[in-house]
């Protein structure tokens, strides 16, 4: 047992990987995409099928950081770009829902197109929020019905990311969470797989967006929508009175994916903060500007304040995160510290960007540089993946261990 | 004698405004952003109201009845309907106020042009596309040629409408911020439409001075000059006021949006994380608002106020930037996308931190 903050051989390598991927196959086509919000970034989307996908290190090479890796990897392609990140054809949330309540055949069948060689690129999405249901997730209202040896799934879904893709593009799939017993609140809810294409799941549309405009945020019909009987994951159990004793990894074991992606948007808004400071840094040196760490309080200078702040707040985001992640890696429970980090690297991200842009003055606020860009890729980071406030209630929750019944 | 209500005339011309904002720009916002273009109906009914016309001198056919303080209180209700339209409505201001300030009287014929029959836009180019822009230390500089003068620097955030001919280009002569009137067709002078993180319907341009050649009488003021650091008073304390405008239509959308939407069996408005949220962004809105009108009311009286505008401008632009990333996160996920108000909040407001002399009292 030490503290240590030095990544393992392993994990730098991947960082020196997907950085040269970031500046190589993503920044060139960053701006692009962001103008041409509903096209799809077929250099990216075909160069990540093709070999992408097939090179860089894998988090379990060797005697490595486990999780953290992914977070270092998260952090160093959404430097290069944070929407044509989750543009990436990959299981994405889809897959993490897999894996957590999966059973091995269903691992299989699901996960295993996605690394298969050739084909073509295929997605991965989930799907929770619907018009009337974000943040209070329990509250959604499509509905599963068992049909012979078939689920029959009605509702409406919306900003499920990689959505167009995961709902139209043969052997991609979507997790759609509904409910099977509207009378048992979360106790009913599941989530079930539905493949692309499948008769009754209908793209409607995708969003137009302030930010990550290349990833595709799509709203999705579920018309009597019939997926077999085994693309449940998880139990089909209900337990009215307390679902956690069902051993069932329905409604909480879903939410518990979260534990493990909050760390991942966390590093994501990580990368995106620090494209907006590395460019900053890089900027006030080419104007002679140097922050000096030393200088007496009276003579600090706002911009150094300004800088410092922002340099500690980033890094004390990213090491939130990686804490987060290691705890994973050691199995511990780490829901309070997976909202923690989501939380600060979210508010942190925001602000750092949006001072980028201040400090940069009419060159931050032009189309010309990216920092205006990275300004509105950042926000996202503090809403989706439980809202600012909700990862502050499970926070104060844990902290003043208080069930949710009694803080809401 | 302290007193915090406009008078009857100025609450008269607040309520028209507001009504104008709200049955014919707020509408036509969110279209004028996505299609980068201003509606030249509205400029043109806005033309009708006879808001800039008001302040110039009745020579040249205007109310005469130039106040910073109405200034601010229509240009915040302006704004609430957009800010890109209201700098447009309001551009005619950023020649024809310095004009009648400080111009020659051969300068000053061109005043009946901004209070006539149409619409006229106004182009001023004081910001400058470089690290370290100082709108009182002008890079771009004037040099003494024959009888006339010879600009060389870029500019940029220059409103740049079709419709006249002149743009009032702040440059560095003798040491000194000096402005001049220049012809948007001189040699030397080129134009390209910028692309902005906000105020996308309003059409700004980066200017290049190479080796601009203007005569004596290009020279604001003559040779008496003009006062830069009262246009850009006068600038900052319009700008608070836009940004005033701005953060009061996010916080009423986001106020709004709050006791409408539920989550967890109540409104969004009834958590205290958001209700809290909402009663800073009304708190800090006022305070702010008090700030601009202290310095207004201070230009009004012939006083000095660059402290009092600098301050004020400086609380809005941190207000503007919080009330409108608010909003967004009151909004939730709806917040991130552009069928709704607040994302485009939130990328004008941010536009305060380097918008000067884009608008003036
Ligand atoms: C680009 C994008 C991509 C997305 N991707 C996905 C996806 O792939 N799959 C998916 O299922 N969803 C996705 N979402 C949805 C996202 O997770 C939700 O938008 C988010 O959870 C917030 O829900 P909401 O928008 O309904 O806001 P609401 O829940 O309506 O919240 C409104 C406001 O109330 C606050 N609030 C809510 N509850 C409380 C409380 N208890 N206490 C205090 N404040 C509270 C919120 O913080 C917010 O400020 C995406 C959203 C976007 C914008």
């Amino acid at each position: 047992m030490t503290i240590s903050f030095e990544p393992t051989e392993a994990s730098k390598a991947a960082r020196e990987h997907y950085r040269k991927v970031a500046e190589e196959q993503m920044r060139p086509v960053s701006r692009k995409y962001d103008d041409e919000e509903h096209t799809l970034p077929k250099e990216w989307v075909d160069w990540f099928w093709q070999e992408g996908r097939h090179g860089g290190p894998r988090p379990t090479d060797g005697p490595g950081d486990g999780f953290i890796q992914v977070c270092i990897q998260a952090e160093e392609l959404c430097w290069g770009d944070a929407g044509l990140y989750l543009r990436m054809p990959t299981p994405a949330l889809g897959g993490s829902a897999v894996s957590a309540a999966g059973t091995a055949e269903q691992k299989k069948k699901f996960l295993s197109p996605f690394r298969e060689k050739g084909g073509h690129p295929i997605w991965g999405a989930m799907a929770i929020t619907e018009p009337q249901a974000g943040s209070d997730s329990a509250a959604i209202e499509t509905t599963a019905e068992l049909d012979g040896d078939e689920w029959v799934l009605n509702g409406t879904k919306i900003f499920c990311t990689a959505g167009e893709g995961a709902s139209t593009v043969e052997g991609g799939f979507v997790v759609v969470w509904a409910t099977v017993d509207k009378s048992a609140g979360r106790g009913g809810i599941k989530s079930f797989v539905v493949p692309a294409g499948t008769p009754g799941m209908e793209l409607v549309g995708t969003e137009h967006k302030l930010g990550i405009r290349a990833s595709d945020t799509a709203t999705l019909r579920l018309e009597n929508c019939r997926v077999p009987q085994d693309h449940l994951l998880g139990s089909s159990a209900v337990k009215k009175k307390d679902p956690s004793k069902t051993g069932d990894k329905g409604f909480k074991g879903a939410m518990a994916t979260f534990d493990a992606s909050r760390p991942i948007v966390a590093a994501m808004a990580v990368g995106v903060g620090r494209a907006a400071l590395d460019f900053l840094l890089e900027e006030l040196e080419r104007q002679g500007v140097r922050v000096r760490y030393d200088a007496p309080p009276a003579e600090v200078t706002a911009l150094e304040r300004d800088v410092m702040e922002m340099e500690a707040e980033l890094q004390a985001a990213r090491l939130l995160t990686w804490r987060a992640a290691w705890m994973m890696n050691h199995g511990k429970p780490n829901n309070l510290e997976a909202s923690m980090c989501k939380a600060k690297a979210g508010l942190a991200v925001t602000k750092i960007t949006q001072k980028a842009v201040e400090l940069l003055g009419p060159l931050g606020y032009s189309k010309k540089l990216m920092v205006e860009k990275w300004m509105r890729d950042a926000k996202i980071n503090d809403i989706y993946e439980g809202t600012q406030q909700i990862n502050q209630l499970i926070v104060a929750r844990r902290i003043l261990d208080y069930p949710s019944a009694m803080l809401r | 004698m302290i007193g915090f209500d406009p008078t009857e005339e100025q609450a008269l011309i607040v309520e028209t405004v507001s009504q104008f904002a709200q049955n014919e720009i707020r509408p036509v916002a969110r279209e004028c952003d996505e299609s980068g273009k201003l509606p030249d109906s509205v400029l043109a009914q806005a033309h009708e109201l006879g808001l800039v016309a008001n302040a110039l001198p009745e020579s040249v056919g205007g109310g005469g009845e130039r106040s910073a303080v109405l200034g601010a209180l229509v240009t915040e209700e302006l704004a609430w309907g957009d800010l890109a339209i209201a700098l447009g409505i309001l551009s005619p201001a950023l020649v024809a106020l310095p004009v009648a300030e400080f111009g020659t009287d051969a300068q000053r014929e061109r005043l009946a042009h901004y209070a006539g029959e149409s619409f006229v836009p106004g182009a001023l180019a004081l910001q400058e596309p470089r690290f370290g822009s100082d709108p009182f230390r002008p890079g771009c500089s004037a040099e003494r040629d024959g009888n006339g003068f010879v600009l060389n620097g870029s500019k940029c955030q220059v409103p740049w409408m079709d419709g006249d001919d002149t743009v009032l280009v702040f440059a560095t002569l003798d040491g000194r911020g000096e402005g001049f009137l220049v012809s948007r067709a001189a040699d030397g002078l080129s134009a390209e439409r910028e692309r902005n993180l906000g105020i996308q319907a309003l059409p700004t341009a980066t200017l290049s001075l190479d080796g601009v050649r203007v005569d004596a009488d290009a020279r604001l003021g003559g040779d008496a000059g003009c006062d830069l650091s009262r246009i850009v008073t006068q600038g900052r304390v319009a700008l608070a006021a836009a940004g005033l405008g701005v953060s009061r239509a996010a916080f009423e959308v986001a106020r709004d949006y709050a006791k409408e939407r539920e989550v967890f069996g109540v409104k969004v408005a009834q958590k205290q994380a958001i209700a809290f949220k909402l009663a800073d962004m009304a708190i800090e809105i006022d305070a702010a608002r008090l700030l601009a009108w202290e310095a207004a009311a201070r230009l009004d009286a012939g006083q000095d106020a660059l402290r009092e505008a600098t301050l004020a401008y400086d609380q809005v632009r941190r207000v503007a930037l919080e009330v409108a990333d608010g909003a967004v996160q009151v909004f939730g996920g709806h917040g991130y996308i552009r069928d709704y108000l607040p994302e485009m909040h939130l990328r004008n407001a941010r536009g305060f931190a380097s918008f000067e002399a884009l608008a003036l009292v």
